[in-house]
């Protein structure tokens, strides 16, 4: 058996060095590419780096931000859910629909006490992610195609609900957690720090964050381990219809009105998050701590093009690169990865 | 005598420091069927694979009707009329059979496109002559796995070729399936090609083959026509060695099985059944017993050990533990039932960029809490583990990618270990590892005999099973062809039952 042999050279170290650096490139580019872009628009506009500013950065990332947590579980296990905004944007309407709406709103009612309105609802969406996880763990249907019909079913029942019509009311709990703030927070900014921070310890410090982990570093080896793989995938997609749920509701708040086609932005920037954060799409690598500084990037990227005066248009096309390039790094830091893997395993 | 048809010398070839082959030579006459015997490993499946230009020799010379070639990949094979049928089977189920006869060769009209009604009468006929008689039109994957092979077949025999390899053709075939095969093979003979024949199947390769090349260790150790004189039990001599003072001497000499009939039966399999794999499986495996379970590859023994282990599910028959049936949903379920699993390949047993002691700890979370993970215990328990089975670097935090191959080996069995399983499955445990390692796996897993766990161990590799093994089952196409317990057993014995 050949042990690795102990090098303590000059030459040694410096070889470590490069191990670490890429092996940490996931995270660390995320973080380069965040101060890059504070310094940018720090030095393009004065009224960027303020403290009113970045609250509003903070609210205007905050539905992103519950999706995403839900997401990251997702990918995490090497697994992807397009349905996140279409869930989102079905669970607000449903949510609408169980609330009672003003005279002139004419779309279909059911009209129920706050609470029951409210767990009806999230009965709901865990409804969809049900559907979703029995579609991907039993029949077997690739997330990525399982998901893509979701997408299509929360839009239905978006459509079929509202009609083309737009709802207001929500129920009070729902008003307040999307709209109101406490002590000058938005209450939507701590919903979101909470769900990040609760995801964070789920991840880290329990036995399904690991399993999680595990399904998605190598999903034969866990499931040859006794891991019930099933069990996990389906978990986590439940997970990402809830998240999605919420964020819905309190997106209606937040927005003061629920309609069709509401949230469809919200799939490509909640992914985008999870994704530039460096969370592997291959699974197994990345967390929440990836997912914060991902929406960063995004919030600061979104709002900080509207200080440059730059054409609006453009503004999607520079998304749409950055997003690439995360892309890029993405691939690439798992591609060193598993290279450094075949040269040394074995 | 005829003329050589294909002449090679001094053939040498290494992959990654390990010689495969050490200066052959091989001649095929034009109308001979040459058979090739070895164990896995022996160097036959590597020349053969010279010869079809899917690898280059290291050193060494190749001759084809007197004048030097030198392939670069198999179309250049092709070209001078040398085709290879590969052991692992290679068609195309979602296609139809007339189109995996003519895979990469498709007749086509004037126009240039595929000539179907052509394809099909060449590809029904072709059939025919290999006693298939069915709907060429049809879906490939939707027949046994001994049709797929005849298809498989019947495209490298009816393309032209002068040279034919087939290695390992009768592995999937049934008695008259072979028949079939070998009425084809005489006439093609008769027509004046030349076909080399690989098997395992000693009595295959005796029947069809003129003449008989043995390897070993890479090295050629005999040729010879089959006469009489030549049987079984001669080139098993050959294939294990008969320069024994070079072998341990466990192999070859008569090591006793030592089954223990009065201990409980912990594991007991009835009629199980999941085609095409294996049929009619039963046995039972007791605590405090190796039970070694021996075939060649693809003769099922990996199937049957992931149906133990709940990732494949058997169309029929039962399965109890400790005298009560159970149903093993998931590979969860079957660890819940005390079943470890130690699986034939360490990429699908270890998570190669986590730490050693997270790799230790996943089959055991489950034991150590409900909900939160403890990596404090999960250290401790895997420093423990290491210590035991003596993995090094020792450090639990180590990645576990960083290990060489045998002590990944170790980690996969540590996992284990921790769980303190009744029955643990090992897949081909030995596979790859040299001696040192080799002898470490012994040594744990007769201690863990000693503590009473019901072992069994699936291998293709005979030295595994007889070193490992109190009592052993060998399996041949899917059902358990011989039992040897309480008695006498050596390697050619072993090979003569398989």
């Amino acid at each position: 058996m050949n042990t690795p042999s102990e090098n303590v050279g000059p030459a040694a170290r410096s070889f470590r060095l490069g191990d670490f650096l890429r092996d940490q490139l996931r995270n660390i580019a995320p973080f380069i590419t965040l101060l890059f872009l504070v310094v940018f628009f720090s030095l393009a506009s004065p009224a960027f780096a303020t403290l009113d500013n970045l609250e509003n950065i903070l609210q205007q990332v905050s539905v992103t931000a519950i999706i995403a947590v839900g997401l990251t579980f997702v990918i995490l296990t090497a697994e992807i859910d397009l349905s996140v905004a279409a869930v989102a944007n079905a669970t607000a309407i449903v949510l609408t629909f169980f609330t009672l709406q003003p005279d002139y709103v004419n779309i279909a009612n059911l009209p129920m006490a706050g609470p029951i309105a409210i767990v009806l609802t999230l009965i709901a969406c865990c409804g969809l992610g049900l559907v979703t996880a029995f579609g991907v763990t039993r029949i077997g249907i690739p997330s990525f195609i399982m998901t893509l019909a979701m997408m299509q079913i929360g839009a239905g029942i978006s459509a079929v609900l509202v009609r083309g019509q737009i709802a207001y009311s929500v129920p009070s709990l729902v008003l307040t957690l999307g709209s109101k703030s406490i002590g000058g927070i938005p209450w939507i900014v701590i919903v979101a720090a909470l769900f990040l921070l609760v995801a964070h310890l789920v991840l880290t410090y329990t036995r399904f964050g690991r399993y999680v982990y595990m399904v998605g570093g190598n999903r034969e080896a866990a499931e040859y381990s006794g891991v019930n793989v099933r069990l996990i995938v389906g978990a986590v997609m439940v997970i990402s219809a809830m998240c999605s749920g919420v964020a819905g509701m309190l997106g209606v708040a937040y927005f003061g009105s629920a309609q069709q086609n509401e949230f469809d932005t919200f799939l490509l920037d909640a992914i985008a998050a999870v994704v530039v954060g460096g969370t592997s799409l291959f699974g197994g690598r990345g967390g929440i701590g990836n997912t914060i500084v991902g929406l960063f990037v995004l919030g600061v990227l979104n709002n900080g093009l509207d200080y440059v005066k730059i054409d609006s248009f453009l503004k999607i096309l520079i998304r749409g690169i950055i997003l690439l390039i995360a892309l890029i790094v993405n691939i690439y830091a798992e591609r060193l990865r598993t290279a450094r893997t075949a040269g040394r395993g074995g | 005598m005829a003329p050589a048809l294909l002449e090679l010398t001094g053939i040498s070839k290494s992959f990654g420091g390990v010689q495969a082959l050490r200066d052959v030579d091989f001649t095929l006459l034009a109308g001979e069927i040459h058979g090739l015997a070895g164990e896995n490993g022996a160097g036959k499946s590597t020349l053969m694979k010279i010869i079809a230009g899917a690898h280059g020799a290291d050193e060494g010379q190749m001759r084809v009707d007197g004048k030097e070639v030198r392939f670069r990949s198999s179309r250049d094979a092709l070209a001078v009329g040398i085709g290879m049928v590969h052991q692992e089977l290679s068609v195309a189920p979602d296609l139809s059979v007339a189109e995996n006869v003519f895979l990469g060769a498709q007749p086509v009209n004037r126009f240039g496109i595929v000539a179907w009604r052509e394809m099909a009468r060449a590809a029904a006929e072709q059939l025919k002559n290999l006693g298939l008689d069915i709907d060429p039109r049809a879906r490939l994957g939707d027949f046994p796995i001994g049709v797929q092979q005849l298809v498989e077949l019947s495209r490298v025999l009816f393309s032209g070729a002068r040279i034919i390899i087939l290695d390992e053709p009768t592995s999937a075939l049934s008695p008259p399936e072979i028949e079939r095969l070998f009425g084809v093979l005489a006439k093609l003979k008769a027509s004046g090609r030349s076909l080399v024949f690989i098997s395992h199947f000693l009595d295959d390769i005796l029947k069809i083959s003129d003449e008989i090349t043995i390897f070993r260790n890479g090295r050629k150790v005999a040729t010879t026509p089959v006469t009489p004189a030549i049987d079984k039990a001669w080139i098993i001599e050959r294939m294990i060695g008969a320069g024994r003072e070079e072998l341990e001497e466990s192999y070859l000499g008569q090591i006793r099985l030592d089954s223990r009939p009065d201990a409980p039966v912990v594991l007991e399999t009835k009629g199980l059944t999941l085609a095409p794999a294996y049929r009619e499986v039963s046995f039972e495996a007791r605590a405090g017993e190796v039970l070694g379970i021996y075939g060649f590859m693809g003769c099922g023994q990996l199937e049957l050990a992931r149906t133990l282990f709940g990732r494949l599910h058997a169309d029929r028959g039962s399965l109890e533990i400790a005298g009560k049936t159970a149903t093993l949903a998931n590979t969860a379920a079957a660890k819940r039932a005390g079943i470890a699993y130690v699986a034939e390949s360490r990429r699908a047993m270890l998570f190669a960029e986590e730490p050693v002691f997270k790799n230790v700890s996943i089959a055991i979370l489950e034991r150590l809490s409900r909900w939160f993970v403890k990596p404090d215990r999960e250290r401790a328990i895997a420093r423990e583990q290491a210590g035991s089975l003596d993995i090094r670097p020792p450090g639990v935090e180590t990645r576990l990618g960083g290990l060489s191959g045998g002590n990944q080996q170790k980690v996969a069995l540590a996992k284990w270990l921790a769980l303190a399983p009744r029955i643990l499955l090992l897949a081909e445990p030995t596979r790859g590892m040299d001696v040192g390692a080799k002898e470490d796996v012994v040594r744990i897993v007769r201690a863990l005999r000693d503590q009473g766990i019901a072992i069994v161990v699936f291998s293709t590799e005979p030295e595994t099973v007889l070193s490992l093994a109190d009592r052993v089952l060998v399996m041949r196409k899917g059902e358990i062809a011989h039992e040897f317990a309480g008695e006498a057993i050596s390697k050619d014995r072993l090979l003569a039952a398989a």
